[in-house]
């Protein structure tokens, strides 16, 4: 635990506005891992190009998982792939927020059924903020589910969890 | 009045100032939950093989010595090609024991073989043989004889 993360029990009007300071700097920053697994990876660097333009959101491309706050799971799941996911996440630093793009990250799309090698969605190893469907997602269906991410960032707390 | 060194010293206390605030803020406001897997060193998703601190080989201390006496060398030459014409016989023979002495140093090293980059043979270990009673060879053992092993 750091010096202030949960470490309230209850929140009053400087913790909710330090809160805010604190979620406006990470929403605005939201670094990005720099991976990509099939072709949901080419529509991802069709939305850091400039027709797109992700990084107006703060979306940078970094290429180690230290420096980073969101990785997109951008394209289909091996179960050989999974491990290296588990761990790549394992490694970000926190906060860390995953955004599962396109049907094979989300629950393995065309190979649901008989994919013997594909891990029927990548929230089986790892947990997942954003779901984004379509197969794959329009670069516009990308910049919608970091805004949804944002919205998600706007809402953390230092003030500790209740169950 | 400030001088230019009181110049200097203000970007110099900016700057320390600067670091200490970043990384005493990152100390206030970030989450510090670490475990193994977290702090595992990072080697592109893999498992990570042996310690990140790996030993370069030794020669490569004796091809930085020699660099750096060449890289001294070339930093000196051009100054003094500058002024050449100004510094006349004098600085002619000057630079001519610099260079001499610099040449010495490089026969040294050359005729030592340190230049040299030949992979050092492997020896190969040689089996002496052993005495074996006629049970064991005829129970399980398959014995290839020394010469062949040597080979």
């Amino acid at each position: 635990m750091g010096l202030l993360d949960q470490r309230f029990e209850n929140g009053n009007v400087f913790i909710t506005s330090l809160d805010g300071l604190l979620n406006w700097a990470r929403l605005s920053s939201l670094w990005q891992m720099q991976f990509g697994l099939a072709c949901c990876a080419i529509e991802m660097m069709a939305a850091s190009a400039s027709n797109f333009d992700i990084m107006r959101f703060g979306v940078i491309p970094r290429a180690t998982p230290r420096q980073v706050d969101v990785m997109f799971v951008a394209g289909t799941v091996t179960i050989k792939m999974a491990s290296r996911i588990k761990r790549l996440y394992d490694q970000m630093s926190e906060p860390r927020y995953v955004i599962s793009m396109g049907s094979c990250a989300t629950c393995g799309g065309p190979y649901w059924e008989h994919g013997y090698h594909v891990l029927k969605g990548v929230d089986r190893v790892i947990p997942v903020d954003v779901y984004i469907p379509g197969c794959p997602p329009r670069p516009e269906a990308l910049l919608e589910g970091i805004m949804k991410l944002q919205e998600k960032v706007r809402k953390e707390s230092l003030v500790k969890k209740r169950a | 009045m400030l001088t230019e060194f009181g110049k200097a010293f203000i970007f110099l206390l900016l700057g320390v100032i600067f670091v200490v605030l970043g990384l005493f803020g990152a100390w206030i406001f970030r989450p510090r939950r670490p475990y193994p897997e977290k702090n595992a060193t990072y080697e592109c998703g893999e498992e990570p093989v042996g310690s990140a601190w790996i030993r370069l080989n030794v020669r490569f201390y004796v091809i930085a010595l020699v660099f750096l006496i060449f890289d001294v060398e070339v930093a000196v030459l051009f100054p003094w090609a500058l002024v050449f014409r100004q510094f006349g016989l004098f600085g002619f023979l000057e630079m001519a024991v610099f260079l001499v002495i610099l040449f010495v140093g490089y026969a040294y090293v050359w005729l030592k073989g340190d230049l040299n980059w030949d992979k050092p043979k492997p020896e190969i270990p040689v089996i002496k043989r052993t005495i074996v009673t006629a049970m064991e060879i005829d129970s399980r053992h398959v014995f290839i004889d020394d010469d062949e092993m040597v080979e």
